[in-house]
């Protein structure tokens, strides 16, 4: 299909040259790298100051940095990684770049408005960054902004409230485009249950942007009309109910998590087949398990808040719930697993990062249900372990799916084929640096080590020097994975338009992409993911 | 056969229309979060809310409701004589909406401002020394009205948007999504009043 006449997505020469045809541009192909861009450099910002935090822990007692220091890094560590990169994060840069390849359309249905999200995306991530220079010094409320401290605090907090409303608001725009683009723009043929398993997730992502994001969007503005105009909503001493903040955070705040891990999932499942030749196990099943996810994920707020005062009801039936949804969760688990079974696996770098993303889920899904029982939630709250869980949760997973997705799609992206050797050795650091830096928290949690703490009793120096070391290698393999790509865009070979032999639309077109995507709409007649004979797929 | 949307083509009015639904969708939820908080105080403090609430005035109130109420119709007929292609009785009956949302402002700001002259404003030693109840009422009134009010700010301009465009010629009969969009923008800040107003106003 590979025709001349339309040069690449990349050098293409529309209205506008130069910079302003990126900056400009309403192809939902250059909006993707655009957003990749921007949290590639946010990225090892919000990496390198946990680094540093990383150096404080390396031994009790102050190391390098100040407590009220110490304070503003977690926070301002948690807002950007939290805010600016894992909400928009997979949605943003392969949800843009390849929803519309995937469903065969030409781009997003509201192409302007994903430019605008951009935008508002910029903007927000910017602001949050200023906190940190602005008025009385950087916000020191951890990324949850629970109050009454978010209302006491003298550093200036509104900044990064309303940098969270303004990326709030830059993500609904996006979960919208996506339905609508979903709903209207499928290529012809495609029915709904012919649709590749990305879009699925980030169609179920899309509705949780949708309905959640707005409730934490009114919560920001008050807990700024509470600091500006003391409001008194959550303030007790006015009537007000500082657990009633929790709640209406919570309430947005755990469907982000599947904001975050839904398009993860869609990633890999996209990877497995393609690196085993073999068609997606229970497509019916993935299906309905997003979907279930992003349903039941609405209805879990409260077990973040076991010990923050509940009836015995409501937390025996947000624990229970919480139990619920780790069941979808563990069926795409068996999915991925049954779709390698029997087939023939190529363990290239993307499957080799699947593979790591089911390992370290599975830590983190597993070690998530001590949290949600009751019982032991209340031995391991808001200790290390949360940590722990979380970032296996976060970083394992939605950061190794982003990084399989890099592996995966970079040859379509950019054109250019990266180096396999050392995207392996890059993995191999970045894999053992993760377990190394995040596992100990486990134990010294267990143990009773309390989270967001600058300072530590000797017992804990064990735990916290291994993760240290962990950090740094960690770091390197991230450095290493970076150049690799890099270099790769410089001097790598000329990637052909189909590298892995996969089967979905986006392996049909040339690499990189040409500027409308495809000469004619594909006529879609099967469901995806068939490796065979046609005869075989419509069956 | 298929839809051919390029980047540069317009946007088919089924698709807009969609996405003005989905983002109508998305205010609801926003003002559910205040909606949720106004539940939960006024469970708690229900005799301080109920004595509160006697102090708004229950006639701006009702007289606002009516503008409002008219107003989507005006806007409702609009949309109507777009489809119809006469233009002359679309800007007139814009024109109306916009002066009857202006009335709205003009009343909301003469409401407001006698609540100040009593020393009623957020975190007023007024307040300060009021029940609790009373005070979050207050709170939610201001927070609650005024996010309303910024709606119906956004909403003005959108519609005076509208009414350049509809002499530019851009809005038609064939391409009227913007002003059928606006419309449903419009519908949706009257909805909102019609919850707040017995919300604040009328359960005493």
């Amino acid at each position: 299909m590979g025709n001349d006449a339309q040069a690449g997505y990349l050098e293409y020469q529309g209205k506008y040259k130069g910079i302003a045809g990126w900056l400009l541009s309403t192809d939902h192909k250059r909006i993707g790298l655009l957003y990749l861009y921007a949290i590639i450099v946010f990225f090892f910002v919000a990496a390198f100051l946990g680094l540093l935090m990383r150096i404080e822990l390396i031994a009790p007692g102050k190391t390098i940095m100040e407590p009220q220091t110490y304070n503003g890094l977690f926070t301002i560590h948690g807002i950007i990684m939290i805010f600016v990169i894992v909400i928009p994060g997979l949605a943003a840069v392969f949800g843009n770049f390849f929803l519309p390849i995937l469903i065969g359309a030409r781009d997003v249905a509201f192409p302007k408005l994903n430019l605008f999200s951009w935008y508002l995306y910029i903007t927000g991530a910017v602001l949050g960054v200023m906190s940190q220079f602005m008025g009385s010094g950087p916000p020191d409320t951890g990324w949850t902004f629970y109050v009454p401290y978010s209302v006491e605090s003298a550093t200036s907090v509104i900044w990064a409230l309303t940098a969270a409303f303004i990326l709030g608001f830059s993500s609904i725009l996006t979960g919208l485009n996506f339905i609508v683009t979903i709903h209207r723009m499928r290529a012809p043929g495609m029915k709904w249950m012919r649709m590749p398993l990305f879009p699925w997730a980030l169609y179920a992502t899309a509705w949780i942007q949708v309905l959640a994001t707005p409730i934490v969007g009114i919560t920001l503005l008050m807990v700024i009309a509470e600091r500006v105009l003391n409001i008194g909503f959550f303030d007790p001493a006015l009537g007000g109910d500082p657990v009633l903040f929790q709640h209406l955070f919570w309430i947005y705040s755990h469907p982000a998590v599947y904001i975050m891990i839904l398009p993860a999932m869609g990633v890999v499942t996209e990877i497995f087949p393609t690196f085993s030749q073999k068609p997606v196990f229970g497509y019916g099943a993935i299906v309905v398990s997003s979907l279930a996810i992003a349903f039941v994920g609405y209805f879990v707020w409260g077990h973040h808040m076991f010990t923050s005062g509940m009836s015995y009801y409501a937390r025996w039936f947000f624990s229970f719930l919480t139990f619920i949804v780790a069941v979808p969760s563990a069926i795409k688990v068996f999915n991925w697993i049954s779709t390698m079974y029997g087939g023939s696996i190529d363990l290239k770098p993307p499957l080799l990062y699947a593979i790591s993303f089911i390992f370290l889920f599975m830590i983190g899904g597993f070690t998530g249900l001590v949290l949600g029982a009751l019982a032991t939630n209340v031995q391991t709250h808001d200790t290390a372990f949360v940590v722990a869980h979380f970032h296996y949760i976060i970083f394992g997973g939605m950061g190794f799916a982003f990084f399989a997705g890099m592996h995966y799609w970079y040859p379509k992206m950019f054109g250019k084929m990266y180096n396999y050797r050392v995207a392996n050795i890059a993995w191999v650091f970045n894999f053992v640096g993760f377990n190394l830096l995040y596992f100990p928290h486990f134990i010294i949690g267990i143990q009773g080590m309390p989270r967001r703490s600058y300072d530590y009793l000797p017992q804990f120096h064990t735990g916290h020097f291994i993760s240290t070391i962990g950090a740094f290698i960690l770091i390197a393999g991230l450095l290493l994975m970076l150049y690799n790509f890099i270099r790769a865009g410089r001097r790598g070979e000329k990637a052909p338009a189909n590298p892995w032999h996969g089967v979905t639309l986006e392996w049909k077109i040339p690499s990189p992409p040409p500027h409308e995507n495809f000469d004619e709409i594909p006529e879609i007649t099967s469901r995806p993911y068939f490796f065979g004979s046609k005869e075989k797929a419509n069956q | 056969m298929t839809v051919h949307q390029t980047h540069t083509e317009h946007i088919d009015s089924e698709t807009g229309k969609l996405g003005m639904w989905i983002f109508l969708f998305t205010e609801l939820f926003l003002f559910g979060g205040l909606f949720l908080v106004y539940a939960i105080f006024r469970a708690k403090y229900s005799p301080e809310f109920h004595h509160a609430a006697e102090e708004l005035n229950a006639f701006i109130g009702t007289i606002n409701t009516v503008f409002l109420l008219v107003s989507s119709m005006t806007v409702a007929g609009a949309l109507t004589a777009m489809q119809k292609g006469d233009r002359r009785m679309t800007l007139l009956l814009l024109s109306v909406t916009i002066l009857l949302a202006g009335l709205f402002m003009v009343n909301k700001y003469f409401e407001w401002s006698h609540k100040f002259e009593y020393g009623i404003w957020p975190g007023s030693p007024v307040l300060k020394n009021m029940p609790h109840g009373e005070l979050l009422f207050f709170g939610l009134y201001y927070m609650m009205t005024g996010l309303h009010a910024l709606h119906v700010l956004v909403g003005m301009v959108l519609l005076s948007i509208n009414v350049v465009k509809v002499r530019a010629g851009s809005v038609s009969s064939e391409h009227y999504l913007m002003l059928e969009n606006s419309a449903l923008y419009w519908h949706l800040v009257d909805l909102i009043w019609i919850f707040l107003f017995p919300l604040l106003y009328l359960i005493t």
